[in-house]
């Protein structure tokens, strides 16, 4: 690996180098390293690209990492890559993409990722996706993820988007049974002309299952975001849904939300705030000794990293 | 030194919300501004930290003129300001906030001073975000932690009772009197604070009505039967 792909591995995965676990890396629209474990298999597909991970019954603290990296221009990659989760396991699932593109050529990456997660088992899945490189060709990411959770499962899902990427759209689509809990952390950041769509669905169809889902967002310049999400509840069900947007020069932030609680016994709330940063904000880090734009930055990581 | 001169603020809507103030604020002193509600105790204390600006007037921090410097520049002097109303954040935590108060960074063992000086326990907080979960006496004792961990100059606190219930007063007369070394001026209504001052500021409508110690003070508060002046049944 060149340094490119090695700082790119780090930013998306926290990697330094191979990782002792379960591991496939994805370069430029290749597998190019793979690494079963004696309890999690890594299986090519046949028929496609992408791959079927495989963790057994009761496997647990166990970590996989499934990064993709491109550094070439007008590439357009799809995968798909299907997760199968026994019952009892406890797993961390680090993905997403990163797009070192220096040409003038657009490069893409859609990934198609599907979560069966058996009975009693706890997931938590984290996903960064960065655009790099001075190149004016598109960084473009689309995720689609979608999640069927059996009973008392608990799957967190935490997607970052935080520079880079010129345009993305992100659907979530999930479906929970009993008492299953599905958390979902969403921060992204524009700039420029970027946009960035995210759409979530969420079926509620069993007793006590319950979704929460909070996404922060951030936008610069004159880019432009979209917040959609869809709960449906067909049961005695939980599901919250908090939109978060700051909003800064030009640039838009429209949130449109979608609750259906078809069960009259499931309880769905939305709420949504977007706005510039609050001046009482920035008054109070500035009476710490900030200035202004310190106290700006400040807030805005705060927002997007924690 | 803080002094204030000929000190007049008034806005389109209100003209006089302060009148001509002038003010001598002693090092190591301890000053409580008390007086009806609306009658521009926090209009005062904003304008020295430079929240808002004076309509006319001068303000010297140990002789420089202070009217021209922002807000963080005033900090950096050395001043500090504890809110009347704490404000929240979305995604920073209490041990963010401390870190910059006391300009060093995770330095555990003062941070855990400086909570369970306010009575929080430094494990159950720190990594706890101020965001409006935090109940309003949190919230207090946490703008007061930030406001001891600055170690300024000069302290400013705005009705630092306010939603302190259940811990008791005196603990909160104690930090005051641990912060003698600095200068202190404190919004207050409350009998045990007036009790501790050097010097009690009574102000109403924007203008001083008097200035001195407590007894030179409490009998204008004692007849003053509707309980005006001790910001009660407004
Ligand atoms: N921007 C403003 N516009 C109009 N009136 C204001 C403004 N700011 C403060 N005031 C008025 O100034 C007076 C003093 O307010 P304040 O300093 O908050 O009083 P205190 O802290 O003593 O209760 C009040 O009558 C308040 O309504
Ligand atoms: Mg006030």
């Amino acid at each position: 690996m060149n340094n490119i792909e090695k700082k790119l591995l780090e930013k998306i995965a926290d990697l330094h180098s191979i990782p002792s676990g379960a591991f496939n890396l994805r370069k430029n629209g290749q597998a190019v390293e793979r690494q079963s474990t004696k309890d999690i298999d890594i299986v090519p597909k046949k028929n496609k690209s992408g791959i079927d991970i495989i963790v057994h019954p009761n496997v647990k603290n166990k970590s996989i990492h499934i990064p993709v990296i491109i550094t070439v221009g007008g590439l357009n990659d799809l995968v798909y890559n299907d997760f199968y989760i026994g019952e009892n396991c406890d797993v961390v699932i680090v993905a997403g993409c990163g797009i070192h593109n220096k040409t003038c050529n657009t490069s893409s990456h859609n990934g198609i990722h599907s979560f069966h997660i058996g009975k009693n088992s706890k997931v938590k899945y984290i996903e960064r996706h960065i655009g790099e490189g001075e190149g004016s060709g598109g960084k473009i990411l689309n995720p689609v993820t979608r999640i069927y959770q059996k009973e008392n499962s608990v799957m967190e899902l935490e997607t970052s988007q935080l520079s880079g990427v010129t345009l993305s759209l992100r659907k979530t689509y999930a479906k929970l049974e009993d008492k299953a809990k599905l958390i979902i952390h969403e921060n992204i950041l524009t700039t420029e002309n970027q946009t960035a769509k995210t759409q979530f669905k969420v079926d509620l169809i069993g007793e006590h299952s319950s979704v929460e889902v909070v996404s922060h967002s951030v936008a610069k310049d004159n880019s432009y975001q979209e917040f959609k999400s869809d709960l449906i509840g067909k049961n005695e069900c939980f599901g919250h849904v908090e939109c978060d947007g700051i909003l800064l020069d030009k640039a838009r932030i429209i949130s449109i939300p979608k609750i259906d609680a078809i069960d009259n016994n499931a309880s769905l709330v939305h709420e949504a705030a977007i706005g510039k940063i609050a001046g009482d904000e920035l008054i109070k880090l500035m009476t710490l000794g900030l200035t202004q734009k310190e106290a700006e930055d400040y807030i805005i990581q705060g927002f997007l990293v924690n | 030194m803080l002094e204030i001169k000929k000190l007049s603020y008034s806005v389109k809507e209100n003209n006089d919300i302060l009148k001509d103030i002038n003010l001598k604020f002693e090092d190591e002193k301890i000053y409580v501004i008390t007086g009806p509600n609306g009658s521009g105790k926090s209009t005062l204390v904003k304008i020295i930290m430079g929240i808002l600006k004076q309509t006319s007037g001068e303000i010297f921090f140990d002789n420089e003129d202070l009217t021209a410097l922002t807000i963080d520049e005033r900090a950096r002097k050395g001043i500090s300001y504890a809110f009347q109303q704490p404000v929240t954040f979305k995604g920073i935590k209490v041990r963010e906030l401390l870190d910059l108060a006391s300009g060093e960074k995770n330095k555990l063992n003062n941070h855990c001073d400086f909570l369970s000086t306010v009575g929080l326990c430094a494990k159950d907080y720190l990594d706890r975000p101020i965001d409006d979960k935090l109940s309003g006496g949190e919230l207090k004792r946490i703008e007061l932690a930030m406001a001891i961990a600055r170690n300024a100059k000069l302290n400013i606190f705005d009705e630092p009772e306010a939603g302190i219930d259940l811990w008791s007063f005196d603990n909160l007369i104690k930090i005051f009197s641990s912060l003698k070394n600095a200068t202190n001026i404190i919004v207050s209504h409350q009998k045990k604070i007036l009790e501790i001052a050097d010097e009690i500021i009574l102000l109403k409508n924007g203008e001083i009505l008097a200035q001195g110690k407590l007894n030179d003070i409490a009998p204008m508060l004692e007849n003053d039967k509707c309980g005006r002046l001790r910001g009660e049944n407004e």
